[in-house]
């Protein structure tokens, strides 16, 4: 899967939509006995790996499940301290599931908002009058090409580096924004995008820029 | 049925094989008529429920800007306006203008992103009435325009007001989708009727004054 999200800025830097089209990300659940070889900490009320990479298990894993139950956050399922859970030798064997974890829609709204900010300071910034936004992000992992329009609104999409054809995505976008969202008479413009036709036809326009595929040299 | 053509980048074409159920790509295959009667049955019902013309007239605005607000992302998605950036071609915009406002005595220079503003206009009503009108400046700071139309589409069956309403605007909807798509770019305007065909006037002329450009949002406006 080469394009990775979908985000959508209203004008104020809230974000109304959000699509996440990857592919589930490569979970690793292992069982393992007392004592664990793996070094756990806590970080941002998640409990990560910092050491002892193995086995599909990589720096930066978040703890997902332990024996089948979803934690939450730093504590079982069942209300227990993850780390107490697995530093006690009495609960092993026990079944881990790794993984990294996902965005909460929370994070996402607060990153969105930030992101709002930097793209007007990307605009000031610039020696030359006039200038745009930040068009792109590039990271050795995924590009994020952003295209704001004469209205305000932002359509940030998140990509493989290698993936072509991004610039005609974000006006195919556009154009299905304005087709399904804005012709709904039943969608107020700014507040969050709830539209049925709007998600499907996102879906199917994605696929077809993916299948497009990168064309020579990756814009 | 054409599908929607794929848009050139990066050296290919990408066909994105939608279906072609987007209203633009067939708002020229819907008939044209069934629109002009739609309007013409709203007008009246709105006759029927209020008495005063003004209470008709404001409420045809009203509607006319919450299509507007729309309708510019439709158009902006659909045209490929850019934004005012480069003035060079603009020059040769506001030349051309004159030579059509030749009719037109009041004819002036129009300022650069005003004449970018003036012909996206003029490409929206092409777009969506069928119709070209004329645009001149008609005031010396530079801050009015009109939009002269010859041929109206939502009056063709229209003879003429009934003499109770003397004063409607029947096709104040039009107003109200100007001043709402302006207002979406960051162009606050007054946009009012100056002549009206069903008046008896010559043309329809539709006058749409600036009131206060943003000056700081036309330099960060993005394409």
């Amino acid at each position: 899967m080469a394009i990775f999200s979908v985000y959508v800025v209203n004008k104020a830097g809230g974000l109304i939509y959000q699509l996440d089209h990857y592919a589930p990300r490569a979970d690793a659940e292992k069982t393992f006995s007392f004592p664990l070889d793996l070094v756990l900490r806590l970080h941002d009320e998640r409990v990560v790996v910092a050491f002892g990479q193995r086995d599909g298990i990589r720096v930066g894993h978040a703890v997902l499940a332990i024996n089948g139950a979803e934690v939450n956050g730093r504590y079982t399922a069942d209300g227990k301290d993850v780390l107490e859970f697995l530093g006690n030798a009495a609960n092993y064997p026990v079944s881990i599931r790794f993984g990294r974890h996902r965005l909460s829609s929370n994070e996402k709204l607060m990153l969105a908002s930030m992101f709002h900010s930097l793209f007007a300071i990307g605009s000031q910034l610039s020696p030359e009058l006039g200038s745009s936004g930040i068009e792109m992000l590039e990271t050795d992992t995924f590009k994020l090409h952003c295209f704001q329009t004469l209205t305000g609104i932002k359509f940030v999409v998140l990509a493989d580096p290698r993936q072509a054809g991004i610039d005609s995505l974000l006006r195919k976008i556009y154009e299905i924004y304005s087709d399904f969202a804005l012709k709904n008479p039943f969608y107020s413009l700014e507040m969050p995008i709830r539209c049925e036709l709007f998600d499907q036809n996102l879906k199917l326009a994605l696929e077809v820029a993916e299948k497009a595929g990168p064309f020579g040299p990756g814009s | 049925m054409s599908r929607p053509p794929g848009r050139k980048q990066d050296n290919h074409k990408i066909d994105w094989h939608l279906p072609t159920i987007s209203s633009s790509a067939s708002a020229h295959h819907m008939s044209r008529e069934l629109f002009v009667l739609t309007y013409g049955a709203l007008v009246a019902q709105l006759c029927k429920d209020y008495e005063k013309d003004e209470d008709v007239n404001t409420c045809l605005d009203r509607m006319g800007y919450g299509i507007g607000v729309r309708l510019i992302e439709d158009f902006l998605a659909r045209s490929a306006v850019k934004k005012c950036r480069s003035y060079s071609e603009t020059a040769e915009m506001i030349a051309q203008y004159d030579i059509c406002t030749t009719n037109h005595s009041r004819a002036l220079p129009l300022p650069a992103w005003m004449s970018e503003t003036c012909r996206d206009t003029l490409v929206a009503f092409k777009m969506y009435l069928g119709v070209t009108p004329s645009v001149s400046c008609t005031s010396a700071t530079g801050d009015e325009f009109s939009l002269i139309l010859d041929k109206n589409p939502l009056v063709d069956f229209v003879e003429e007001l009934p003499a109770e309403r003397a004063s409607l605007c029947y096709c104040n909807l039009l107003c109200g989708v100007i001043r709402g798509a302006l207002e979406m770019v960051h162009l606050a305007a007054e946009v009012t009727f100056l002549q009206d065909k069903l008046k008896g006037d010559a043309v329809t002329e539709i006058g749409i004054i600036f009131l206060r450009k943003t000056e700081d949002k036309k330099h960060k406006r993005n394409k």
